[in-house]
């Protein structure tokens, strides 16, 4: 199971991993197509909490005990027993928000436009999270719990 | 005949499923047998005001794979209804005398519609909305209906009439208590929910009920206790639900208002558990023993049972009564007690509304701890005060912050928050800088 763990101290609250989620979860992920053209835009499943001077991001946790996948009331919410990610089927969610209501860490995103909810995925696909590798401070660290690494 | 199972589950909603997912998480030979009167494969109540509204097609309303049962290796005995337990033979007896014998039995038997007390019930076009039989039933009703009457101004009641508003009726909602959805949210929500309602053309009436049912062969119209008659073509029955005790009172079961169960989901009599809707367990915050009827809970409390069955050791170790609704644009987010206004006694409540954005927050505290909220209007990242609660994290130094509307973890000070996400981060990356401890 993986997850992203985070290094406060070194964030600055750039934003750009909430930029760059956008991108990883854009149609076309081409930076200045996913910000102009794309209608909807893609949603940045990461958010930067601040009380400055601390900055610091945070997303789905993928939890060994996931609320949100007990609480779905659709079956949209799964854990994935091959990959530990917890993931969310756009298709299947009505948009009742019961994952919103019980993730500790308000990992849920809602998605205004659609009246669903989005979730982190960890960049399923590409080789590392968006939000890591193009962190410009080593701010993000993805930890691949499965393989022992940090 | 007479067969043999590890496991049995009776019951086939959000209980069941959580623990047959467990148990199979943990044994992955064992024989299960799933037990339930409907025919059809596990799908979700929650959903019914959904696929009723008109938003989601019947395949959507299905909770879990069609191949679910396959791939769990669970025998399902599917429109077989269990009408006895024997706790001493450990064997459930089903309606066509079949018996099946257990090692471990879980009761996820859920909860039955309430019924008014009048006469005339038997009716046409008068229905329960609980299954998705009633729902069809309904659906086929509004090819000749333009007048519904929904007798409950509860979650249920207001999402049935929601639903039938969408379907282009005219709706009444009958509520017995002096507002709507009183339960759950305090007077300033009960009173945007009734104003949200008229504004969509569905008339609210409260401190009323009914007590006479007229028409033919099919309702015609209902008479109120104040003597007010309102046609309709249609009656809908969404008071709430009571749990499915029977069973369990035959098998002499512990009972309260549910089937009373431990925090590792375990009845009266051993190997014999409870879960969901007919089950009474403890309340966290309430700090009393009652029934808490909703899907999350059931779920999970079907996994706890999975895990104890199975012969792992796991406990309840928080629950709360919570709820996420929306009826039309208006998302509302309730968890833990419900103090109202005029009579707080130990708690203290904060809110703060603005009638414009439709927004209002409301905390009821005790001892600097959250006991309960209410969140209506703006209900992202809701969980985070769940974990506070869950926690019994003391929030008094930064109440103002919890109105917030970006409310996240970095409007809890350092300390409670660097705690709460001690999982979560690599602390000590800057040589010599001690302000992030884990």
């Amino acid at each position: 199971m993986g997850k992203i763990l985070i290094k406060p101290e070194v964030c600055i609250g750039c934003h750009l991993c909430e930029i760059w989620c956008v991108v990883a979860h854009s149609r076309t992920k081409d930076i200045l197509k996913a910000f102009l053209l794309e209608k909807p835009a893609a949603i940045s499943r990461v958010i930067v909490e601040e009380r400055l001077p601390v900055t610091f991001a945070l997303q789905c946790r993928h939890c060994s005990e996931p609320d949100c996948v007990f609480a779905c009331i659709s079956g949209a919410l799964y854990k994935d027993s091959a990959s530990g990610r917890v993931i969310h089927d756009p298709e299947k969610c009505v948009g009742c928000y019961s994952c919103v209501l019980v993730c500790p860490y308000g990992g849920i995103i809602i998605d205004q436009e659609n009246k669903k909810v989005t979730k982190c995925d960890l960049c399923e696909g590409f080789e590392k999270p968006y939000c890591v590798s193009h962190c410009p401070n080593g701010a993000l660290v993805y930890a691949d719990q499965e393989k022992g690494g940090v | 005949m007479i067969r043999q199972f590890d496991y049995v589950v009776i019951g086939n909603s959000a209980g069941s499923v959580g623990c047959i997912e467990m148990l199979r998480s943990i044994d992955r030979s064992g024989s299960i047998a799933l037990i339930a009167e409907e025919t059809r494969r596990v799908y979700s109540r929650a959903l019914l005001p959904y696929y009723l509204a008109g938003g989601i097609d019947l395949e959507k309303m299905y909770y879990r794979k069609a191949d679910f049962y396959e791939q769990h290796g669970v025998t399902a005995l599917l429109g077989q209804k269990a009408v006895h337990i024997d706790t001493d033979k450990k064997e459930a007896l089903l309606s066509g005398n079949e018996r099946i014998v257990y090692k471990k039995l879980l009761l996820a038997t859920g909860g039955r519609p309430l019924i008014p007390p009048v006469e005339g019930l038997d009716r046409e076009n008068i229905f329960t909305f609980l299954s998705m039989d009633d729902v069809l039933k309904i659906e086929k009703a509004l090819e000749n209906a333009q007048r519904a009457v929904v007798l409950g101004g509860g979650v249920i009641g207001l999402m049935a009439a929601e639903a039938l508003c969408k379907r282009g009726l005219q709706v009444q909602v009958i509520e017995l208590a002096g507002r709507v959805l009183a339960p759950v949210v305090d007077e300033p929500v009960s009173n945007l929910l009734k104003d949200l309602f008229i504004e969509k053309g569905v008339q609210v009436i409260t401190n009323n009920t009914i007590k006479e049912i007229k028409g033919g062969s099919s309702v015609e119209s209902v008479v109120l206790t104040d003597g007010t008659q309102i046609p309709c073509d249609m009656l809908v029955l969404a008071m709430g639900v009571a749990p499915r005790i029977k069973l369990g009172v035959q098998a002499g079961l512990q009972i309260d208002r549910g089937i009373l169960v431990n925090e590792r989901m375990e009845t009266s009599r051993s190997d014999l558990y409870a879960c969901g809707d007919c089950a009474q367990g403890y309340d966290s915050v309430a700090g009393i023993s009652r029934v808490i009827p909703l899907w999350p809970n059931a779920y999970l409390g079907g996994r706890i049972a999975g895990s104890n069955m199975a012969g792992g050791r796991r406990e309840n170790v928080w629950s709360t009564s919570m709820n996420s609704m929306h009826f039309f644009d208006l998302c509302l987010i309730t968890a833990g007690l419900n103090i109202s206004a005029e009579d707080p006694g130990g708690f203290i409540n904060i809110s703060r509304i603005d009638e414009k954005k439709k927004y209002y927050r409301k905390f009821t505290l005790r001892e600097g701890r959250i006991a309960g909220f209410i969140l209506a209007g703006r209900i992202s990242r809701a969980g985070i005060f769940v974990n506070l609660m869950r926690t019994k994290a003391d929030v008094s130094q930064f109440t103002d912050d919890l109105f917030n509307e970006d409310f996240g973890y970095g409007s809890i000070p350092e300390e409670l928050r660097w705690e709460l996400l001690k999982e979560d981060l690599i602390p000590g990356v800057v040589n010599g800088n001690d302000r992030i401890r884990a």
